[in-house]
């Protein structure tokens, strides 16, 4: 890891690697890294059961005979069955709420906690900050991943960080203001939030902040969101990528030109499969990301399927950097609702309502069975209020008309007053599912 | 010719209205007409208050979104006929009125509407001399 911060570049060593270069890279550390994983017991199972052993990784095309891991795999070996180093040589852990089964854990040793928050440094180096900026992590800490990993981060790039975590509006306002908060770090609902808070205590954020860029990630979002927030608070939103299984917030993160996430693959294999046959898609086809891990010690993981859907936009960006670009995750493979034998992911839902002025940023997707008929309710916030019924009535039917032509089913349309959706401090909960029987 | 009118929109579900009355309640504005629409999903609570300005910022305040917009206010004699008489005013020069309330102020009819033109509504009322009422008889109320 180099300590030269050259330019518009923090990693310039490894951000302006050629496409040869990176494959070089990326060959030499998947081989290190399979060899690595010969430490553990899981993955020798696993390897034993494909036929494989470490020397058949001879070109990179060769990840594609790696088995594949899921969530599953990390739930069945918790705690610590999949860690590759000896649990002394371990630092921190970071574990998911568990909600559906056992808790998953993700191990770190020293080194993975560097190259983590090397990560995130170099992201927001990317996008303009430097060591004179003031950095708000608006984010949860503790087992939350956007806490810790931004805080490293931000420091590492030598911002002066504020952990002000999520939650107190006031509070968050207050700082913003008190210490020329420059950059924020939030989940996109906790953004709008924060501005609905600002409007109603008469802060405007162009005039009364320093605000200069906003971080925003952990939820997925549609473009027309990201505009949102960049009008509201009149600065840029840059989408930012991680999951706490590659180690958190870093691994992938828009440049200036906001084209699409650069993943970073000195640090990951990037490959987009089909989420049925698990073949490679072609680029600009959507799939499921499936990541590989290139520089990790306590829990390298190989093939990880992250159930989130997204393509390739390409190789190469007019920023310089020829790490590979996906498009904004279009929501989580497990995230689709089924409704009447309908495929429907709530992105496509809020893509359309953010195309509504009148609308505010809250919204609430209720699936429920009622006389055996499987129903849905987008229950979505006013921005202000009218004194044009008509104005009411002619915005419910035309929301209800576009939604139509883009989940091919008419949902019932409530229009509720602004503030009136419950706000959640941590990733917004955009559906709710009361059916009788599950898809 | 117009008086402020405070807009909100209300689910119809109960404990929204509460809400809203409760908020003018601290804040000691005297409510003088409202009228709200009796529809299945959400209906618009539209009222003439004491300080019209000052219940919008105490409203936005608490989180109730509001919009404030000027309605026609015309003063009639409080008998048999006489609203009939203003509304064919109206009528007669091919304007609709979207909606109407009425209240009563020192004993004379105040009727409350919007219409679909409201700038040929101004121009009907001006070259007719009908009577309207300005904010500063609201004020003077209270």
């Amino acid at each position: 890891m180099s300590e030269i911060h050259a330019g518009k570049y923090f990693n310039p060593e490894f951000e302006t690697l050629t496409r040869e270069e990176i494959e070089a890279l990326q060959l030499e550390r998947l081989q290190k890294t399979v060899r690595h994983c010969m430490n553990n017991e899981f993955y020798r199972k696993k390897f034993a059961e494909a036929g494989i052993t470490p020397d058949d990784i001879k070109t990179l095309a060769d990840v594609q005979k790696l088995p594949f891991t899921t969530k599953q795999d990390l739930r069945e070996s918790y705690p610590f069955g999949m860690a590759c180093v000896p649990l002394r040589d371990c630092v921190r852990l970071h574990s998911s709420s568990g909600t559906t089964g056992n808790p998953t854990v993700i191990l770190h040793t020293q080194r993975d906690l560097d190259e983590w928050a090397n990560q995130v440094a170099r992201n927001l180096w990317m996008v303009g900050l430097r060591p004179d900026d003031v950095f708000q992590n608006s984010s949860g800490y503790g087992m939350f991943t956007g806490g810790l990993g931004f805080q490293y981060g931000a420091e590492k790039l030598g911002m002066l960080t504020v952990p002000a975590a999520a939650g107190n509006s006031l509070r968050q306002i207050k700082f913003i203001k008190d210490f020329g908060t420059t950059a924020i770090h939030a989940v996109p609902s906790y953004i709008t939030r924060l501005y609905e808070v600002m409007k109603e205590q008469g802060v405007d954020p162009r005039r009364d902040t320093k605000l200069k860029m906003l971080a925003i990630g952990a939820e997925p979002h549609s473009e027309e969101q990201r505009q949102r927030i960049e009008e509201m608070l009149g600065v840029k939103a840059y989408n930012s990528f991680g999951m706490s299984e590659m180690c958190g917030p870093g691994v992938g993160f828009e440049c200036p030109e906001q084209n699409g996430l650069h993943f970073w693959e000195d640090y990951y294999i990037v490959e987009i499969v089909n989420p049925e046959t698990l073949e490679p898609v072609p680029d600009g086809e959507i799939g499921e990301l499936v990541l590989t891990t290139l520089c990790r010690e306590a829990m390298p993981l190989l093939r990880y399927r992250t159930r989130d859907l997204t393509r390739v936009l390409g190789r190469t960006c007019p920023c310089g950097r020829n790490h590979i670009r996906l498009d904004r995750m279009r929501g989580r493979s497990d995230d689709m609702m089924v409704l009447r034998g309908v495929n429907i992911f709530p992105i496509q839902i809020e893509k359309i309502l953010m195309q509504f002025s009148e609308l505010g940023n809250n919204y609430l997707i209720t699936l429920t069975t009622d006389a055996d008929n499987d129903n849905m309710t987008v229950e979505v916030e006013l921005a202000e209020a009218t004194d044009d019924y008509k104005q009411l009535q002619n915005l419910e039917r035309e929301i209800k008309r576009r939604l139509k032509d883009e989940i091919l089913l008419t949902p019932i349309v409530k229009l509720v007053p602004q503030g009136s959706l419950p706000v959640s401090e941590g990733k917004a909960v955009r559906v709710v599912d009361k059916r009788k029987v599950y898809q | 010719m117009t008086i402020p009118q405070l807009s909100i929109f209300i689910e119809n579900r109960s404990g929204t209205l509460i809400t809203v009355l409760n908020v003018l309640k601290q804040a000691g504005i005297q409510i003088i007409a409202s009228t709200i629409a009796d529809t299945a999903e959400y209906g618009i609570y539209r009222l003439i208050c004491s300080e019209p300005m000052r219940a919008c910022e105490e409203l936005k305040k608490a989180g109730v979104a509001v919009a404030l917009s000027g309605v026609f206010a015309l003063e009639i004699d409080d008998q048999p006929g006489r609203a009939a008489d203003a509304v064919k005013t109206f009528s007669e020069a091919g304007i609709s009125i979207t909606y109407m309330y009425s209240f009563l102020l020192r004993g004379k009819g105040i009727l409350v509407f919007r219409t679909d033109d409201n700038d040929h509504a101004a121009a009907v009322i001006t070259s007719n001399q009908l009577k309207t009422i300005d904010e500063s008889a609201l004020t003077a109320l209270v």
